[in-house]
């Protein structure tokens, strides 16, 4: 029963993957779709970004005061000028863990 | 012009760094199938079958929550759905390509795999091989994400939870887009997304997860219009 569940939801998501690389010639997207298309980063992440920063595990918004809020902003901080994936991924679970753990225990 | 191999190497190397979040998250995912209550085989074998990160976690909390196998199969459906943006970025390097290469290459398409290929292609398109690098990158994530799910099926959540290691995923995410927030028009869509993500949060099926990049796109539409 589960298992036929998640056969599906297989299914489904490798058609996520399969269709448009697989069904779509280049030639079907035009010039202007091309130029959106490279927005396509920009405009996916942050989806991913901004509720695991502000929403909790139980679906309602943190406070402003926040440690996460904290930690994102020295992640984009030091990732933006270090360039580096480590150490943007580093600063921003050590800045956190700084506060839960030193600051606000 | 780089080799099979070399290119390979290099997709290994771009994405491995997002593996110190992949990995700690992979393990929590495992755990969290087994303390729900679901035999460990079917936990391992959404790994495999799905191969979908947040996905897994939200199709077995559905279930275990009593929503039916088809909101769970939907919502999976459609968080999975951004990958239509991604191939359809990438169907432009992978044209070539036959159409089989096509199917077994598509497989392995994930989010930070996207994203690190995606700014290796921008910088060499010319190469011959390029799709070796989406390879790379592509089977590095589902090794690590293997070997992690189930580490947290098989030892429990070894990783403790007052570390709050889920807020590496948006970590790893800022890590990805922080060089375009020196770009104005990228910071606007990132924005908008962003805003959109929180404001249609509590939308059915978890669809704020492409609600918001279509939002995002349309005004980055607007955007190239004015810059005209």
């Amino acid at each position: 029963m589960t298992l036929t569940a998640i056969i599906f939801a297989g299914i489904l998501t490798y058609f996520t993957r399969m269709t448009m690389i697989a069904l779509i010639s280049r030639d079907m997207l035009g010039d202007k779709i091309k130029a959106v298309l490279e927005y396509v980063p920009s405009a996916v992440f942050p989806a991913i970004i901004f509720p695991g920063i502000f929403i909790n595990d139980f679906g309602t918004f943190i406070e402003m005061n926040d440690p996460k809020i904290f930690g994102a902003l020295v992640a984009v901080l030091v990732g933006y000028f270090s360039k580096n994936i480590i150490a943007t991924i580093s600063a921003g679970l050590v800045s956190y863990w700084f506060l839960i753990f030193v600051v606000f225990s | 012009m780089l080799t099979k191999k070399q290119l390979f190497t290099r997709g290994m190397l771009d994405i491995s760094p997002h593996m110190l979040s992949v990995i700690p998250f992979g393990i929590i995912c495992g755990a969290i199938g087994v303390e729900l209550g679901f035999d460990p085989y079917l936990v391992y074998a959404m790994s495999i079958i799905i191969f979908g990160g947040a996905s897994q976690i939200v199709f077995l909390q559905l279930l275990s929550g009593g929503a039916s196998s088809l909101v769970a199969v939907a919502s999976v459906g459609i968080i999975n759905s951004r990958h239509l943006l991604y191939g359809a970025v990438l169907s432009e390097y992978l044209e070539k390509l036959s159409f089989i290469k096509k199917l077994l290459i598509s497989y392995v398409v994930v989010d930070q795999g996207f994203a690190e290929s995606n700014k290796f292609f921008k910088k060499n398109r010319n190469e011959e091989f390029l799709h070796y690098h989406l390879i790379g990158t592509g089977c590095t994530m589902w090794v690590c994400w293997q070997i992690a799910t189930l580490s947290g099926i098989v030892l429990g959540s070894f990783v403790p939870e007052e570390l709050g290691l889920k807020f590496a995923i948006p970590l790893t995410f800022i890590a990805i887009v922080v060089q375009d927030l020196k770009k104005l028009d990228h910071v606007i869509v990132m924005i908008t997304c962003g805003l959109s993500s929180l404001l249609f949060f509590d939308a059915p099926f978890k669809s704020y997860i492409i609600i918001s990049p279509i939002i995002a796109l349309f005004v980055a539409a607007l955007l190239l219009r004015l810059k005209k």
